[in-house]
């Protein structure tokens, strides 16, 4: 039953929470170069524009793709929530980004594909560790409750700590990779939510009225999404663990928000590198000291 | 007129200018003027841009460069002339390599004249052009055309 109730609830109040978030992080954005800023609702404003507006296609797979990657986005968040297995959520996540790239690539446009191409660059970089962090859930599983576990439920039900204890190297990769997943500079490199990029607007280049309006509502549940499997590392079984998990994922929050605004997008290759450094140094590490102790 | 007046994107074209206007145009950006308040986001994509701001006269280099933009642009669209020279070519107007405004080429909705141009002009410019987006949208959907 629960398991019901928590694929209903992301379906429906996730786009809410995901689209109030992007309004306040454009909020937080505008105060912090001392600007007043749009409406906390001004997300929402923009997606009611924008299916208001005419679609221009240049391929007509165009729709599908773009549906295709907002079903697979919110497949990966109902899974999560209905308390499945960690690795096909990820799975499932991947595939999903797939399909942005499918649709960037097909349209033929220079802005676009370069856009896909940095999208493939961005996913290897953050895959590792994202791989990586279901490993740590299940060693961490193993390590508390003798037998590890890739299924949600129990990742929950069987931790009397939070999993954070067990997990700060590999949670520190996640933030960090996080930066990436949520289009965030120092990574924006095949998207960014900030004008006057060098291509233009990346993979969403192609994309008018009605198919922009899918992106932007499917990257509100990827971000709900992934704020959840922060939320992950501190959930476990007992009350004040809620609590706790909405803070850290707040500051979590915040500090992508702060780092976004504070650094300079980089190269692919230095992204590439320091992803990869940083899932090796803490998540790796972190991984292999809870199977030799 | 909800539904594309509080959310207006612009793409900025500058023509043949000195450059004034365009830096009024960013000036807009700024924290003193802060045209985001109202929703306003400096696109640089004509496949999302609702309103074309075009500074600087129309020369022949410039001319396809324009009407492609125009033509990339989904409707309902609105474009908008600043600055004197936009408006009818201004000091350049005589100059053999200007055709003139940006009439000469596109169907100009809103003119804000100006050298340059000052930021409340062009905000004052951008709000009319905004009311003048929600007309052309109720058009477009009594038309029944409206491919959405």
């Amino acid at each position: 039953m629960s398991t019901i109730i928590g694929i209903i609830a992301f379906i429906v109040f996730a786009p809410f929470a995901g689209g109030l978030l992007s309004g306040i992080d454009r909020k937080l954005t505008a105060r912090m170069q001392g600007r007043i800023g749009p409406p906390i609702l001004q997300p929402f404003y923009d997606v009611k524009k924008l299916l208001n507006k005419e679609i221009l296609l240049i391929n007509n797979m165009q729709i599908l793709f773009m549906w295709c990657f907002l079903v697979f986005i919110v497949f990966t968040g109902a899974l999560f929530c209905g308390g499945s297995n960690i690795l096909l959520v990820f799975f499932v996540l991947t595939t999903a980004a797939m399909f942005l790239v499918l649709e960037a690539s097909l349209t033929n446009s220079a802005y676009a594909t370069m856009g896909a191409n940095r999208e493939m660059i961005q996913m290897l970089s953050y895959e590792p560790m994202v791989l990586l962090t279901a490993v740590g859930f299940y060693v961490a599983t193993a390590f508390s409750t003798g037998t590890g576990t890739f299924n949600l439920h129990e990742i929950v039900d069987n931790s009397p700590i939070p999993n954070i204890v067990y997990l700060p190297g590999v949670f520190i990769g996640f933030l960090y990779i996080l930066t990436i997943k949520l289009r965030k500079s120092p990574f924006d490199i095949s998207m960014s939510h900030h004008a006057h990029q060098e291509m233009v607007k990346g993979v969403t280049t192609e994309l008018s009225g009605g198919l922009m309006a899918l992106m932007e509502i499917s990257h509100w549940y990827e971000n709900v999404f992934l704020l959840l499997v922060v939320s992950l590392f501190i959930i476990c079984d007992a009350w004040w663990s809620i609590p706790l998990a909405v803070v850290v994922v707040a500051a979590a929050f915040f500090l992508e928000i702060l780092i976004d605004n504070t650094s300079a997008r980089v190269k692919w290759d230095v992204m590439l590198k320091s992803a990869w450094a940083v899932t090796l140094v803490f998540g790796c590490i972190n991984v292999f000291i809870l199977q030799l102790i | 007129m909800a539904k594309v007046a509080k959310s207006p994107w612009l793409l900025h074209y500058d023509g043949s200018s000195c450059n004034g206007c365009d830096i009024e145009v960013l000036a807009c950006l700024t924290p003193v003027y802060d045209v985001e308040r109202f929703g306003v986001i400096n696109t640089g994509n004509p496949k999302h841009a609702d309103i074309l701001l075009i500074t600087g006269g129309i020369n022949s280099q410039n001319k396809p460069v324009v009407e492609q933009l125009y033509s990339q642009m989904p409707s309902p669209k609105v474009v908008v002339a600043v600055g004197i020279c936009a408006c009818n070519g201004g000091v350049f107007k005589e100059c053999y390599n200007i055709l003139g405004g940006v009439d000469k080429v596109l169907p100009v909705d809103i003119y804000v004249p100006g050298c340059a141009a000052r930021p409340n002009a062009i905000i004052d410019g951008v709000v009319k052009a905004v009311a003048l987006l929600e007309e052309k949208r109720a058009k477009m959907d009594s038309e029944g055309g409206n491919n959405k």
